[in-house]
């Protein structure tokens, strides 16, 4: 049942970003990542991470990509213009893509030959609200704390940045 | 994959990990590729979200909630960069009315 799971989701999750990147319309793109999303949400959810399954469908699938979409319709946006594809990032670019993949994927089968636990759902309970808030309020207070500094900043950044010119 | 007899109700962890690398890279191909501002800030989310996936695997791996501390404070700070980035793209466009990123170039020359 989790490899089922654990498949489909991932299928959703390629076929998703592989849809974000070939599509030309913005809002396609929008819509694919938002699967994107979700999908991670119950992988999440199958590594045991509750609490970030559901701040990843609120922050993530919820605000950020609702402000994308925002942007997109406010900007009216339309389909890209299609033109001829430079030709350094397919012939240089594809194969050092290709070349990072495979390097990645050699070198986390060649890390942990054996040592890598099989995933099982329910094995590792520590991810709930509880735990969370404990590891956040008592050992990592201080970049708690910093955090809201930088949303301050980037909310008065994004303030003077796109508000109107008023003579 | 190392092992390939897997019970049907667990997953290897090397699975996730290589679904983030897949992941990492297509958002690398997007935000090579693509010449919408727009999308070419989707592509970076994409990276973001890859990246949370190996933290809480690796989280899984060491039975410990830092990784899922961890994922938090990116989010937040993806949170953030959406905020900004967004608010840079509704100025560049109110002052070049384009969306094309080849098109915005004048540091070029």
């Amino acid at each position: 049942m989790d490899l089922l799971l654990f498949f489909f989701f991932a299928f959703l999750a390629v076929a998703a970003a592989i849809n974000l990147v070939v599509q030309t319309h913005p809002i396609s793109s929008a819509l694919s990542l938002v699967g994107v999303m979700g999908s991670l949400a119950v992988l999440y959810l199958l590594l045991g991470a509750e609490f970030i399954a559901a701040v990843q469908l609120i922050v993530y699938a919820g605000a950020i990509m609702v402000l994308f979409i925002f942007v997109i319709m406010l900007l009216n946006a339309g389909a890209e213009q299609h033109r001829r594809a430079k030709l350094f990032p397919v012939v240089a670019g594809m194969p050092a893509l290709f070349a990072f993949l495979a390097l990645a994927s050699y070198t986390i089968s060649k890390m942990f030959p054996r040592g890598l636990p099989a995933v099982k759902f329910g094995e590792f309970k520590g991810g709930g609200a509880g735990e969370i808030g404990m590891a956040i309020f008592t050992k990592y207070l201080l970049p708690f704390e910093v955090t809201s500094i930088l949303i301050l900043v980037a909310i008065l950044g994004a303030i003077v940045l796109a508000k109107k010119e008023i003579d | 994959m190392p092992e390939i007899p897997v019970p049907l109700n667990e997953v290897p962890l090397a699975w996730y990990l290589v679904l983030s690398a897949v992941l990492f890279a297509l958002g690398i191909a997007g935000f090579m590729l693509r010449k919408n501002i727009i999308t070419v800030f989707m592509s970076i989310e994409l990276m973001l979200n890859a990246v949370n996936l190996s933290f809480v695997a690796f989280s899984y791996k060491f039975k410990q909630v830092d990784g899922h501390i961890f994922t938090f404070f990116v989010m937040v700070v993806a949170a953030a960069e959406a905020a900004v980035g967004l608010a840079i793209i509704l100025t560049v466009f109110k002052n070049r009315t384009t969306l094309q990123i080849d098109e915005v170039n004048s540091l070029k020359y």
